[in-house]
């Protein structure tokens, strides 16, 4: 006869299938369920894709030499016929100068030319590729970035904790958009660019609003996590790896990080759509990306005077947004389900 | 020689006159030259005989934003000063029928131009009798000298009138003129002293500064109210947030129809607020008279002002304004005379005439001095092809070779502009241009509030090579672009009002302005000749790529009639007439 322990252990079958339930392996599951999340996913990958093939369609298919430089005195074809991309205005003034239109035409400005007689399409993707590379990194050191300082914050508590959580406490007093302009507008008149220690970062270098966008969120990030680290570090099983002489980097990041990293998993996709706003905001004022290079913000900004005329350079920029902003939050919403079905984490800007 | 304005002047000056970028401050432009700039337009200067049949109706004018404080000893902007000609009088003024006659300066509140004696040192006006301020008030001479007080009393641009007697030892806290601003009420004269000779005094008492108040006016700021003026119409109200509104003086008549006319609207109306998109609408359907000529009309709305239905409503005139990069000559590479001509020959002026609207908007230009200045000769060393006078094309070679020839190829420039769609156009394309000849151009883009002061400022010099400014003038006269610009005296180190933004200092050339200065008085034609010289010696060391000199757009309603416009106050408001 079989012992009461006998009989509750499971089978060698049973077992292999309860050890593949990790919760990661239910989040995954809950995820591929989850099948408007995997459209968005979806969605942002192409994207994505669409826009890292931005040198590809800006060379071999619209044949544009350098898409950020101005081409104000350039000419291309419209049916056959060679035209300036920028056309003088008509009657018997002729007042103005007026970017050719969309042509439908893949080669010959797609989406038409910009103030500057650049090709729109060109333009759309790589200013897509900036501003994703923006808010992904942005969205990578703010989380880490927070995720770390919570930690120690949550784990060492007391004079620490109070110190790194009046910190954060005076970044997030400031008005946040307030904050980025300010801080953008200071950094930006460094021409020179800005020495951090062994690293130096330039004036129009994308690596400066994404460090700004990623120092004015450090709060947002940080007190959730904060939350989460303070409750986790009062579990048994926290106590018990105490108990077997555990150490502070073991006991932060052996037993701590991994049952906060859900939380920081749940805020990425979140964040970067919430950073493409924010650079596409400062962008839009000329303090986010600066020239040569573009993203989607500048372009809103270069087809402001054009929005009777030519609305499809603002408009492109903005259907990319938006796309982008709502794939990101549906996936967000969904990789919230899948990690935590309870969790009400929301990211509020 | 004329004194070296103090520096909050100069700011002022140019902040005040920055906002009417692509329309803004008047040219000395020769009536001839300004007709054949239109373009197709109706004529700049087309006066039609007034009657009293023309006389009625309420002017409303649609601004984008106000004009700040209302008090004439502080305001600086184009925007009230074509109000207030037609509101107050100084002792000489600038014509009041537009056209050339708009640059002459003729009589005004006094009975003739007097000539200078004590070596040029001391002016003697004698003040017409019978006129009264619009507040009942008789006007007399002494009312002159409070004005000339409240230069120095209320803070603003006193520079103007600091070569009278006593001006130095003025300031906010107190003023005594009476050495040098002496008035006779019984003989009815005005005599005013200076340190030394001014040859530009008259231009500078034709200046709304120099508007009679009476002598009942408070020292010290009078903020939005108006003090009572002599003109043909007085302030009713001026409210920033909402409107200024004029009406008519009941104690005007008129002394000079060629200082101050009779105007016609019964009312003037500049509302404030609007979008410009919207003051364009607004006037195309008859809801308002003009869009107000400092206000930028989008390039999307340029298309529908080009349809023939507002042909006859739309007037475009040539300005004696440059826009301009100065070349940081304090530091590499444009501290090399080669690199600057080098920049010069590269940069794509039909590229830079594009961005500020074609060339029915801007004229592309090499040289310092603007069109239609008594001095102008026209010069453009900095062209491809044998002309020396007209730019054609960018010569990209000779540009190249100098760059080699400077050894500064290679080397990382910055280039300041603003962040408004037309300044970051411009910085991106004069990047480009550097980029053609061997730099390594990035842009720095500042809000333009903030970009003048800071360009200036020696403080932020290591910061920038290129910066991008403009300039209109203030009355017509050559030293207003070459010695203030230019002059070795306009450099204020720390300073945010440095108008010598490109900090070029040729002490040979500085005394030859100085020498242009004191002969304009005495040998105008030499002192003429001179600053042609001045004018290409300045621009064959290229201390700026200058871009082009811009035109000026007014849209007025398919009822104004009777447009005059001149190259110092632009449109003549009161002389315009509504039909029913």
């Amino acid at each position: 006869m079989a012992t009461l322990l006998e009989q509750v252990e499971p089978s060698t079958e049973l077992r292999s299938a309860i050890v593949g339930r990790n919760p990661w392996a239910l989040a995954g599951r809950r995820l591929r369920r989850n099948r408007i999340a995997l459209a968005a996913l979806g969605l942002f990958l192409l994207i994505v894709v669409l826009c890292l093939l931005a040198p590809v369609y800006a060379h071999d298919v619209a044949h544009v030499g350098n898409p950020m430089a101005p081409n104000l005195n350039g000419t291309t074809v419209i049916g056959g016929k060679v035209v300036p991309v920028m056309q003088q205005g008509g009657g018997t003034l002729h007042l103005g100068e007026t970017p050719i239109g969309p042509t439908g035409d893949l080669h010959h400005y797609f989406l038409g030319a910009d103030l500057l007689g650049r090709d729109v399409a060109a333009l759309l993707l790589y200013g897509g590729r900036s501003s994703l590379q923006i808010s992904i990194s942005s969205a990578l050191i703010c989380c880490a970035v927070a995720t770390v300082v919570a930690l120690i914050a949550g784990f060492f508590g007391g004079l620490v904790d109070a110190v790194l959580s009046r910190i954060m406490d005076i970044i997030w007093a400031f008005p946040l958009y307030l904050l980025a302009i300010s801080v953008s507008t200071e950094l930006l008149t460094h021409a020179s660019g800005i020495q951090v220690g062994p690293v130096h970062i330039t004036a129009a270098s994308l690596w400066l609003p994404t460090a700004i966008i990623a120092f004015v969120y450090l709060p947002y990030v940080y007190r959730p996590i904060r939350g989460q680290v303070l409750s986790v570090v009062r579990k048994e099983f926290v106590e018990a790896a105490i108990a077997q002489g555990a150490g502070n980097l073991r006991l932060i990041f052996s037993e701590i990080l991994p049952n906060v990293l859900s939380t920081v998993i749940v805020f990425l996709p979140l964040m970067i759509a919430t950073n493409i706003i924010l650079e596409s905001s400062l962008s839009f004022l000329s303090i986010g990306v600066q020239p040569p290079n573009v993203s989607w913000g500048t372009i809103i900004s270069d087809g402001e005077d054009l929005l009777y005329s030519r609305p499809w350079v603002s408009m492109s920029a903005g259907i990319m947004i938006v796309l982008t902003v709502l794939a990101l939050n549906v996936l967000g919403d969904g990789v919230r389900d899948a990690l935590d079905p309870r969790a009400k984490i929301r990211v509020e800007g | 020689m004329k004194p070296v304005r103090p520096v909050h002047t100069v700011l002022a000056r140019h902040k005040a006159r920055r906002p009417y970028r692509w329309s803004a401050v008047a040219a000395l432009a020769a009536l001839a030259l300004a007709l054949a700039s239109c373009g197709g337009s109706s004529p700049s200067s087309s006066s039609t005989p007034r009657t009293s049949s023309h006389a009625g109706g309420v002017f409303t004018i649609l601004a984008n934003s106000n004009f700040g404080v209302a008090d004439p000893a502080q305001n600086y902007t184009l925007e009230e000063w074509q109000l207030l000609i037609n509101t107050h009088d100084g002792l000489v003024g600038f014509g009041h029928q537009g056209g050339t006659a708009d640059t002459k300066i003729v009589p005004d509140l006094a009975t003739s131009i007097p000539l200078p004696t004590n070596g040029g040192k001391t002016y003697v006006f004698n003040i017409r009798h019978g006129i009264k301020f619009s507040n009942g008030q008789v006007l007399k001479p002494s009312d002159f000298v409070r004005t000339f007080e409240r230069q120095f009393t209320v803070p603003g641009p006193t520079s103007f009138y600091s070569t009278i007697v006593g001006a130095s030892k003025c300031s906010t806290k107190g003023c005594d003129l009476s050495q040098g601003v002496v008035a006779d009420d019984s003989a009815y004269t005005l005599t005013i002293n200076l340190t030394a000779p001014d040859a530009e005094l008259m231009d500078q008492l034709s200046l709304p500064f120099a508007f009679a108040v009476p002598a009942s006016t408070p020292l010290k700021l009078t903020g939005n109210n108006v003090p009572p003026g002599t003109g043909p119409y007085m302030w009713k109200s001026y409210n920033p947030n909402t409107q200024a509104v004029l009406v008519r003086n009941p104690y005007f008549h008129v002394w000079s129809a060629a200082a101050q006319p009779a105007g016609n609207p019964n009312e003037i109306i500049e509302k404030y607020g609007a979008q410009v998109s919207d003051e364009v609408t607004a006037v195309e359907n008859g809801q308002a008279n003009e869009v107000f000529d400092g206000d930028q009309i989008p390039s999307d709305q340029l298309g529908q002002l080009n349809s023939p239905k507002y042909a006859s409503q739309v007037h475009v005139n040539t300005l004696t304004a440059d826009w301009y990069f100065a070349l940081n000559t304090r530091r590499p590479p444009f501290n090399n005379v080669k690199a600057r001509q080098a920049i010069n020959y590269a940069a794509n002026r039909a590229a830079y005439v594009k961005i500020a609207g074609g060339p029915s908007l801007a004229v592309p230009s090499c040289q310092i001095l603007p069109p239609n200045y008594p001095s102008y000769v026209p010069y453009c060393p900095f062209t491809a092809g044998s002309s020396t006078t007209t730019w054609s094309a960018p010569d990209l070679a000779k540009a190249r070779a100098l760059v080699q020839a400077s050894g500064t190829a290679g080397m990382k420039v910055v280039v300041n502009g603003t962040t408004d769609q037309v300044g970051k156009a411009l910085a991106e394309q004069m990047a480009a241009d550097l980029n053609a000849i061997g730099y390594k151009a990035t842009t720095l883009l500042l809000a333009a509030g903030i970009q003048y002061p800071w360009s200036q400022n020696s403080v932020n010099s290591g910061k920038w090579n290129v910066a991008w400014s403009a300039w209109y003038q203030d009355y017509p006269a050559q030293s207003d672009f070459l010695n203030v610009l230019l002059g070795c005296k306009t450099i204020h180190p720390n300073s945010d009002a440095s108008p010598n933004i490109a900090a070029y200092c040729n002490p040979s050339t500085q005394a030859q302005i100085n020498q242009a200065e004191s002969e304009e008085a005495t040998n105008p034609s030499a002192a003429a000749a001179l600053w042609t010289q001045i004018d290409h010696e300045d621009t064959l060391a290229a201390p700026w790529v200058n871009m082009y000199n811009p035109r000026q757009i007014d849209f007025l309603s398919s009822n104004v009639h009777g447009y005059s416009w001149g190259p110092q106050w632009y449109i003549m408001i009161d002389q315009l007439w509504l039909s029913k």
